[in-house]
């Protein structure tokens, strides 16, 4: 079952959806990426393996997202040059995903910014705790490091310093505003501030417990994450999931949307003046929390999803108070957006603020639903279906505008989408068990996960070891692609309006930190 | 203006009672008189995330939803721990936030209290203690009560926060002296 992931050509991989393995030489990865790059590709995500116990090499790793398959590219770097070549040129998105590589495994893009990401000097320079022969449990004391920011200069150019620990109740991240009297001209981020070694973390558990700790990458996304790790881990041991399994995973990832957006929505009407729509969004969600207790026994759904289905079933009860709770949204939600949509100052506030052109987020390679409020009309769940996706057709909700508004909009669209695709679920539940045996996986075999959360795509490419065990799991948020676009979004704006554009992308730091 | 208008009439009081740590209902009103009896004024807490995967910050929003309606007993939120007289740390306090976490203590004035939000917060959580992180809220800083869960409900939350300052009569905050920066140094790991 497991392909020979040594062969030089193009192998099959287990994945949720159609994915190729493609090992190259040096030259090849990047002859691969600048073809990809040519043929449109979007960057998934960039990883590296510590090999040399099994292998005697490291191994890096790119994702890509082609016209019709995830296409894997694995290669071997020299042991005695650990480099590979610099794809930051091709996919701006490598560029700190590589610097987190190094930091981790210290295997080095060519050229490379050699400041660190996720190092902040809570560890030496010359140990990369995600390396075989690191003891991860080995704690260093903090040796806080210098960090150099892009710095501008300037008649009247001024630098503010955000963060890390911000104003309101989010997480932390450290931005660096250069500014002219209130303007904006350039905004830097540094992050990694809640990096909590969540990859090292992952080989000391066994395949059976990993995806408890890939609900919690990122909590506002734990759905999407577990059905990610859960997906790599089926398709890797060939399992497939009971089709009341299927349902209801895909039941509570739209949940998991409507609860994100409906938190969103009011925010944002929040932090454009407008305290009504925190009240009444926030009172929304919470009755779709309460709904989520009554029927899955928890508000927010971080164990929910399990290797080989889902933990409990839902009662004909609990079914009849979600099919009324997506009612009483479908009823509630248009009526709120009226509210916002005719709202002249709110709206004042919303359009053309923090704008995102088109050109730009396809040049950056934006993903989810930032990218679809630029007009890139890409959508997992529609591209690239999956069980039960595949039956459900779902559509994308897609805006050209590229600003705060057409955010909001893409918010509204997706919420609206989500609590049909909610009511279609409910009403055609199949019967049948909800769990089905998933045996350990023997060892070195590699699998994908790949989900569209509310954010965009999360992805796990989970290796596994003999005896149960993980070798090496990866888990990537979109946020890493999505943190950039912020820069460029704020550019020209008004500092007092950065909560907002901040807030309408509304970015993971903790899925990116990891 | 007329559809806000009726929305906010037929939304009506949402407002729930606020739970005591015994269980019972209690008075937000006496709540409120209380807080201001202590204190001269709302309590001000001040979160901070010590590396939490903002399963916990959620939970917090929501304590300002109209259910809990937070700010109506008389407590609030507050942009700068300088401001504050409570910390909530959620989260295993990562090594990157170590030290943003001690000097955000250290700004809070005396005296002053914290409450460790949250199964990580308590104790580490899934993630425990590594190269990145330090693990428990209490290893770093002075932790007055920790709130289990994962996340914990608002309920938990507001219990843990009434506990810390809710009614007893003649009840006086911990006096805490002196910077804690040195001191509270001393725990982390060699």
């Amino acid at each position: 079952m497991c392909p020979d992931i040594t062969r030089k050509d193009s192998v099959s991989l287990p994945a949720n959806l159609p994915a190729t393995l493609r090992c190259v030489d040096r030259d090849e990865w990047f002859s691969t990426a600048q073809r990809l790059r040519q043929a449109g590709a979007e960057l998934l995500t960039l990883w590296g393996a510590d090999d040399r116990s099994r292998d005697g090499c490291f191994h890096m790793y790119a994702a890509y997202l082609t016209v019709d398959e995830v296409l894997v590219v694995k290669h071997a770097p020299e042991t005695t040059n650990l480099t590979y070549p610099d794809l930051g040129g091709l996919f701006p998105a490598a560029r700190r995903m590589q610097r987190a590589v190094y930091d981790l495994l210290g295997i080095a893009a060519y050229p490379r910014d050699e400041r660190s990401w996720l190092r902040h000097g809570g560890w030496p320079e010359k140990v990369f705790p995600l390396r075989k022969d690191v003891d991860g449990q080995q704690a260093f004391p903090l040796v806080s490091l210098p960090y150099t920011f892009v710095s501008v200069a300037g008649d009247g150019v001024h630098e503010i310093p955000v963060g890390p620990v911000h104003a309101g109740t989010i997480e932390p991240g450290h931005f660096r505003f250069s500014v002219v009297g209130e303007k904006v001209l350039r905004l830097e981020e540094r992050l990694g501030y809640t990096h909590k070694g969540v990859a090292k973390r992952f080989e000391q558990l066994s395949q059976h417990e990993g995806h408890r700790l890939s609900a919690r990458l990122s909590g506002d996304t734990a759905v999407a994450f577990s059905w990610a790790y859960c997906a790599a881990l089926e398709a890797i041991t060939g399992v497939i999931c009971p089709p009341r399994a299927v349902a209801l995973r895909a039941l509570t990832l739209e949940l998991e949307r409507v609860a994100n957006h409906l938190g969103d929505l009011g925010a944002l009407g929040n932090d454009a003046g407008f305290a009504f729509g925190l009240t009444q969004f926030s009172r929304l969600k919470e009755d779709l929390l309460r709904a989520n207790t009554a029927a899955f026994g928890a508000r927010y759904l971080l164990d929910y999803i399990i290797p080989g289905g889902v933990a409990v079933d839902v009662p004909v009860s609990a079914q009849r108070l979600l099919l009324d709770q997506c009612k009483t949204l479908q009823q509630a939600v248009p009526m709120l957006r009226t509210i916002y949509d005719d709202h002249a100052g709110l709206q004042d506030r919303l359009r053309e603020t923090g704008r995102l052109e088109h050109a730009i987020a396809v040049e950056l390679g934006a993903t989810g639903l930032a990218a679809r409020a630029s007009g890139i009309a890409r959508d997992l769940r529609v591209n690239y279906p999956w069980p039960p996706y595949s039956q459900l057709k779902p559509r994308a909700a897609v805006r050209s505008s590229g600003d705060v508004f057409a955010r909001v909009q893409v918010r509204f669209d997706e919420t609206l989408e989500s609590l049909r695709l909610c009511d279609l679920l409910l009403r055609e539940l199949p019967p049948g068990s909800i769990q089905t045996v998933v045996p350990a996986a023997e060892g070195d075999c590699l699998g994908l996960g790949l989900i569209e959360s509310w954010r965009g795509p999360v992805l796990i490419a989970l290796e596994t070891e003999a005896g149960g065990s993980i070798r090496r799991c990866h888990a990537h948020d979109s946020s890493w692609q999505n943190w950039p676009l912020l820069e460029y979004a704020v550019m020209g704006n008004i500092v007092p309006d950065f909560p907002l554009i901040n807030k309408s992308f509304n970015l993971s730091y903790s899925g990116h930190d990891g | 203006m007329l559809n806000t208008l009726s929305r906010i009439v037929r939304t009506g009081l949402l407002t729930e009672p606020l739970p005591s740590p015994d269980g019972a209902a209690c008075d937000a009103p006496v709540l409120q008189q209380d807080i201001r009896r202590i204190l001269g004024r709302a309590l001000c807490i001040r979160h901070v995330d010590a590396g939490s995967c903002n399963g916990c910050e959620l939970e917090i929003h929501a304590l300002n939803n109209p259910y809990y309606n937070l700010e109506g007993a008389g407590i609030k939120f507050v942009a700068s721990p300088r401001h504050a007289d409570m910390l909530l740390v959620t989260g295993p306090v990562s090594v990157n936030m170590e030290e943003a976490l001690l000097r955000t203590y250290d700004a809070v004035p005396n005296p002053k209290l914290v409450i460790a939000v949250g199964d990580c917060g308590a104790c580490g959580g899934i993630f425990g203690t590594s190269y990145a992180s330090r693990g428990a809220v209490a290893k770093i800083i002075p932790v007055d009560l920790t709130i289990a869960g994962c996340p914990p409900t608002p309920a938990a939350i507001l219990r843990g926060i009434l506990q810390l300052v809710g009614p007893s009569e003649g009840r006086v905050l911990p006096e805490t002296s002196g910077s804690s920066f040195d001191s509270a140094r001393n725990p982390t790991p060699k």
